[in-house]
């Protein structure tokens, strides 16, 4: 089961992260993890939150934003556990266009995002390899 | 339908003999009453008998905007200030600002050429006019105002810019004709967009869209935001303002008023009248301007004339939408380049008509950057797309323009929105020069 990515588009100025990241405060949106990939003129933000449409809709005003489906895969928080996702996915040819890691106190307690071209693909090669994806319901109840 | 159907569908050969009679009167006005265009044709030898008809117009010395300068303000009226009721003057964005006066009968004729443009595209006593062209000293809000009486529209002389309360009285006063720069009629489709309206919500069927230089692509991109059908409108406050040259309802071309004035196209380096249907620089000669009457001024449009038969059935000469101004063209790199060539990819490739292009010199080599605003198609959350994406207009640019621009893709409503002529270009070279 993919998760929904909210995806915002930001230009690379002072001033505008804290302005969406203060409209999703706003409207008591939580942010459970995030990544910025950034260029000279502009940046990516990428946010796993509590409700990403709710998100969207709050910021649609104010910034490009889209809601994208990645996969979020739970693993031990211990060395080498991301190396055997990482391990599955090679094999499979599958290729990461990028990913980003966040930590929770859950039982296994460590997560990795990863945003793939074809995420059913990825999901039947990791389930087959015994690695289990989350799903929306899961990563709320976190 | 025609304001004026017995001069705008008048034969070939009733045109010429107006033209013909004017020629000879105004040459002769301008030489009695003009002591700086005296001076001219004295010193190309040329005397007012010499002009005998509009043949004979090509040998009478040119005027050029520097010669507007140099006569600032009084050096070409061409009667007592006393006959003169009014001035308007151009924005001076290009240098000093070029000052026209005007007698009432020059006020009645240049609203008549107005009247004409609204008429040709659909307009009567009907319509609502809304015109958000600036009022004041610049010619399109008083040009088009005076049209809309003229034609007896309920006009609505909004002026430029509080996009808002525009919205408002074309939504409350059901606006049927919109008259504003193509960028602001851009920016107006946006912002009814953005306030819940779809095109079909609102009560407009055409604009008249003049100014600035647009394209085709341009045109399209309004007619689908708004919902209308898009015209050009062409004119100079040298010549007297919009309503020189108007659109018919074939948008293939703007027909000249051929009967107030007379058009040349001259290849721009040697001066030479070129034959109908090149490209050259667009002359006008005034044929019955009383207070600022110009004889062969060259516009440093750039475009094509043509006399082919018109479906809409006015037989007066059409010009081709201008392929840009002189004064907009940047030579960057030794290589011309037109905003309206950037224009045609971007709107071409699916980008919005929002863009800026900055030139700019680094260790003596010129730079073109390209910021174009990015849509929600074309986004996506990966950022070799957005670069992808970049590069490809980038490559495209190159093909067209022959030298190769960074593109940046920016936002939405980054690019700072224009209520009158939109600012396309910023040239910082002129900074360090």
């Amino acid at each position: 089961m993919a998760v929904k990515q909210l995806s915002v588009f930001l230009e690379n100025k002072s001033g505008k992260l804290i302005d969406a990241v203060k409209t999703l405060a706003d409207n008591k949106i939580n942010i459970r993890a995030m990544s910025i990939a950034d260029t000279k003129d502009f940046g990516i933000l990428r946010l796993i939150v509590s409700d990403a449409e709710k998100a969207k809709t709050a910021l649609s005003d104010q910034v490009l934003c889209a809601v994208t489906d990645v996969i979020a895969v739970e693993m031990k928080d211990e060395a080498g556990a991301l190396c055997g996702i990482l391990d599955v996915l090679n094999k499979a040819n599958i290729n990461i266009e990028y990913m980003y890691a966040f930590t929770a106190s859950t039982a296994n307690g460590a997560y990795v995002v990863l945003r793939v071209d074809d995420n059913s693909v990825a999901e039947s090669v990791l389930k087959k390899n015994g690695i289990a994806t989350l799903n929306n319901d899961e990563l709320q109840k976190m | 339908m025609y304001y004026q159907p017995e001069i705008e569908t008048a034969s070939r050969e009733e045109i010429l003999k107006i033209q013909n009679e004017k020629i000879v009167k105004q040459v002769r006005h301008v030489y009695d009453n003009v002591k700086y265009y005296r001076d001219l044709m004295d010193k190309k030898g040329v005397k007012p008998e010499d002009i005998k008809s509009v043949d004979d117009i090509k040998k009478l010395p040119f005027l050029t905007k520097a010669d507007l300068r140099d006569a600032y303000p009084y050096g070409l009226l061409g009667t007592d200030l006393k006959n003169c009721v009014r001035i308007q003057s151009t924005s001076g964005t290009t240098g000093k600002r070029v000052v026209a006066f005007y007698t009432q009968k020059d006020i009645d004729l240049w609203e008549e050429c107005c009247a004409r443009a609204i008429v040709a595209v659909g307009g009567t006593n009907e319509d609502v006019c809304q015109v958000c062209y600036g009022y004041g000293l610049f010619t399109g809000g008083m040009g088009l105002n005076g049209g809309s009486h003229k034609v007896g529209c309920l006009t609505l002389p909004m002026s430029s810019g509080n996009t808002e309360r525009q919205i408002q009285f074309m939504m409350d006063l059901n606006a049927t004709i919109l008259c504003c720069t193509p960028s602001y009629a851009a920016y107006i489709g946006e912002s009814l967009a953005e306030a819940g309206y779809k095109p079909e919500d609102n009560k407009l069927k055409a604009g008249i869209f003049g100014a600035e230089p647009w394209t085709e692509e341009m045109r399209r991109s309004i007619e689908k935001s708004l919902g209308i059908k898009a015209y050009d409108i062409y004119g100079l406050t040298e010549t007297s303002g919009p309503g020189v040259a108007f659109e018919c309802e074939a948008q293939a071309g703007m027909h000249i008023n051929e009967d107030h004035f007379y058009a040349e196209i001259i290849d721009p380096d040697t001066g030479e009248v070129l034959p109908e249907g090149e490209k050259g620089e667009l002359v006008f000669t005034s044929l019955d301007k009383e207070a600022f009457p110009l004889l062969r001024y060259r516009t440093r449009d750039i475009c094509v004339l043509t006399r082919e038969k018109c479906s809409c059935g006015r037989t007066h000469v059409k010009m081709s939408k201008p392929m840009g101004r002189s004064d907009d063209m940047m030579i960057i790199r030794g290589v011309n380049v037109f905003p309206s060539q950037i224009e045609t990819v971007l709107l071409n490739e699916k980008y919005p008509p929002n863009y800026q292009i900055v030139v700019d010199r680094v260790n003596n080599s010129d730079t073109l950057d390209i910021y174009v605003e990015i849509t929600q198609e074309l986004f996506s959350d990966k950022v070799s797309d957005t670069q992808a994406r970049e590069k490809a207009l980038e490559a495209t640019m190159r093909t067209m323009l022959g030298i190769g621009p960074k593109v940046h893709l920016v936002p939405p409503k980054t690019i700072t929105r224009s209520e009158g002529k939109a600012v396309r270009v910023i040239d910082k070279r002129k900074l360090h020069d």
